[in-house]
């Protein structure tokens, strides 16, 4: 994974509460079993309306999404996430993520930013009255900027040790082995497994 | 101090601790299914990895099957193409798989359970955030995405941060009438879609304690869609009765040792939650969602919300969304809101008890001229134990489609849709825009209201059809 120190790009407002991973992208489209290519399902639904944010010229090419509270909640597919990333996203900011959500962001190199709802009101302002405006979202100092804006965001410090890093958690894992086999020799002698 | 049931689990099942990082915790039993998982596989194959521990995982087909003409390759190519993956990855990485056509292939949160597969204590983990469903054994048991599927698939383990915990306390019996989804749906409503968001909620109370291992899952099930990852009721004798005999349950001393084991689960006396919510069962009534999130619910007697109520601008602007998408006045009367669709089944209530509660409401009777009824079992041994009751003739003979296991119309990955404007009464877990398919509309409610709605051509509970 590349590692994620800072980012500085445009920001679409997303005013929606409850952004569920339904609406991030309809199950129709997890039959795919790629990785990549997802751009063309993000917000499937709501980009078929023409007033939709994201078909407005002024955010094309936006990289940060800034939405309302509760974004990311329902489905665990980490669809939602790669839908995000092929679109181009690289941070969404947001007062409150859904625990999955967050944490397939986090594995996937997908900055979710948490601050307070009234930050998020001021950058909806901000980018509304001029959509091309910079955003700066620096992970190392844990701070969102824009225009005269500094705020500091909220982020899992080992999560941010990863993304900063640029490290994959099955090989930080594996090095503790040793210790995955000193548990299984004591597990439960009555703990079922799957053969038949 | 005393420990809760989710502390106990979580830590015997800790591999490594240190300072400033996430636990190490060791996983029990790993639910495959094919949406999720086929870039793990590919993953694995890239890193030249294996699977582990095939002997703690097991695949089931359900979110992308057809329920009808099972016996046919799938005739939807992308479909095809995805079960088809799953099975070469079975195949090649030696993990157990339960296919289309095979009578243990169903819902994975129904096969685990059946099963005997999951068990009081346990951890357990699936691509699939209903997950949480296990947790009414006294499991840990929660969704994960494709990259902790394939972290799990490689090391039985996932690094995690410890989660708070949550008493959810429902004092006295549920009232004749009331089911567990009737109570999941108050307490969503009650505590929000991100109320229980970074908590492991306990069901407790008189209210839990009454309900069947069934009425547990259908609670557990929908801890997500209050924000949760995880739920748990507390094992007791309920919970072994249904276990004793399972396929995998333990047998002879070691089933002695487990009960002795699961026994000590319970939440210590002493032991204190980082919060509590208390639900006065007493209270509650059949219970409907009329938005577009399953926090969005009111008891069936109650009428539609106005923007005027809501709480704060968010609520507002999401209350007057909602309304628009639903096509539905403030105002007006749950009872009133026509339907088009029944459908019966999902992880949630498309289990054996569900099933003969919506055919006890539809024997002798009619599903309404305009309406269809799908009835889609949970698993094929669901559906062969319906059959052998003779719970099909009742659907078929009320005018209700019979059809194969699998999850369906819930979220509309096979072809079971709902069209455009089209209005769903569904026992499944959420009404998210589109959930059903593109355009549809969903109201959750629990097996009976769905059977009574069937009946009477707009949403019902049954206490309506003995006074009509």
């Amino acid at each position: 994974m590349e590692p994620f120190v800072r980012h500085t790009g445009t920001a679409a407002p997303l005013r929606r509460s409850n952004v569920d991973t339904d609406q991030i992208i309809p199950a129709e489209f997890l039959k795919r079993i790629t990785r990549h290519g997802f751009e063309d399902a993000l917000f499937h639904a709501w980009r078929q309306d023409p007033a939709f944010v994201l078909n407005q010229p002024e955010y094309a090419g936006a990289s940060i999404l800034v939405a309302g509270p509760d974004f990311g909640t329902g489905s665990s597919r980490e669809h939602a996430v790669w839908a995000l990333q092929d679109y181009g996203f690289t941070v969404v900011l947001s007062s409150r993520f859904a625990d999955i959500f967050r944490g397939n962001s986090g594995k996937a190199g997908l900055l979710t930013a948490v601050v307070d709802q009234s930050v998020i009101e001021s950058l909806w302002a901000l980018i509304e009255a001029d959509p091309s405006t910079q955003v700066t979202v620096d992970l190392d100092a844990q701070t969102v900027s824009a225009g005269s804006l500094t705020a500091e965001f909220e982020v899992d410090p080992y999560v941010r040790w990863r993304l900063l890093e640029g490290l994959d958690d099955i090989g930080i894992t594996l090095h503790n082995v040793d210790a995955i086999e000193v548990f299984e020799s004591s597990r439960p002698a009555f703990a079922p497994t799957t053969l038949a | 101090m005393g420990k809760t049931l989710a502390e106990k689990v979580w830590d015997a099942h800790v591999v490594r601790r240190a300072e400033g990082e996430p636990d190490l915790l060791y996983i029990d039993l790993h639910l495959v299914h094919e949406v999720t998982s086929p870039q793990a596989f590919d993953g694995l194959r890239a890193a030249g990895r294996v699977v582990r521990r095939p002997d703690l995982t097991i695949a089931t087909e359900d979110h992308n099957i057809p329920t009808v003409d099972v016996d046919k390759p799938i005739a939807d190519p992308v479909s095809r193409a995805q079960v088809e993956a799953l099975r070469k990855n079975c195949a090649e990485f030696g993990v157990p798989l339960y296919s289309l056509g095979h009578a243990e292939q169903g819902i994975v949160h129904v096969v685990g359970p059946q099963l005997g597969l999951t068990q009081p204590g346990m951890t357990v983990v699936c691509g699939d955030s209903h997950t949480s469903t296990h947790g009414a054994f006294g499991a840990l048991a929660f969704g994960i995405g494709t990259s902790e599927v394939e972290h799990v698939l490689a090391t039985q383990t996932l690094p995690l941060k410890p989660f708070k915990t949550m008493a959810i306390t429902v004092d006295g019996p549920l009232p004749d009438g009331v089911t567990a989804k009737d109570l999941i749906l108050a307490v969503i409503a009650r505590i929000g879609t991100g109320g229980g968001q970074g908590y492991v909620l306990e069901y407790r109370g008189e209210g839990v304690r009454g309900l069947s291992m069934e009425g547990r899952m259908t609670l557990c099930n929908m801890s997500i869609e209050a924000g949760a990852r995880a739920g748990m009721v507390a094992p007791d004798e309920t919970t072994f009765a249904y276990l004793e005999g399972r396929d995998h349950a333990p047998r002879g001393d070691d089933w002695d040792a487990a009960v002795a084991s699961w026994r000590s689960l319970a939440t210590d006396d002493d032991a204190t939650f980082d919060a509590e919510v208390v639900i006065d069962a007493g209270a509650l009534s059949p219970f409907v969602t009329w938005g577009t999130n399953p926090g969005q619910g009111l008891p069936l007697s109650a009428t539609v919300p106005s923007p005027e109520d809501a709480v704060d601008e968010v609520d507002r602007v999401a209350i007057e969304r909602a309304l628009e998408y639903m096509d539905l006045t403030p105002g007006m009367p749950l009872r009133d809101v026509r339907i088009d669709t029944v459908f019966l089944g999902s992880c949630t209530n498309g289990r054996i008890e569900d099933l003969r509660a919506a055919a006890d409401i539809l024997r002798g009777r009619k599903v309404a001229d305009d309406v269809r009824m799908l009835v889609v079992p949970g698993s094929a041994r669901v559906r062969l134990q319906a059959e052998s009751e003779g719970l099909d003739e009742v659907f078929l003979e009320a005018g209700a489609e019979w059809r194969g296991a699998g999850c369906s119309m819930c979220l509309a990955m096979n072809p079971d849709k709902l069209t455009p404007g089209e209005r769903s009464a569904s026992t499944s877990n959420r009404n998210f825009e589109g959930r059903q398919g593109p355009g549809g509309r969903t109201h959750l409610v629990s097996p009976q209201v769905a059977a009574a709605t069937a009946v009477t051509g707009h949403l019902a509970s049954p206490a309506d059809l003995t006074n009509a």
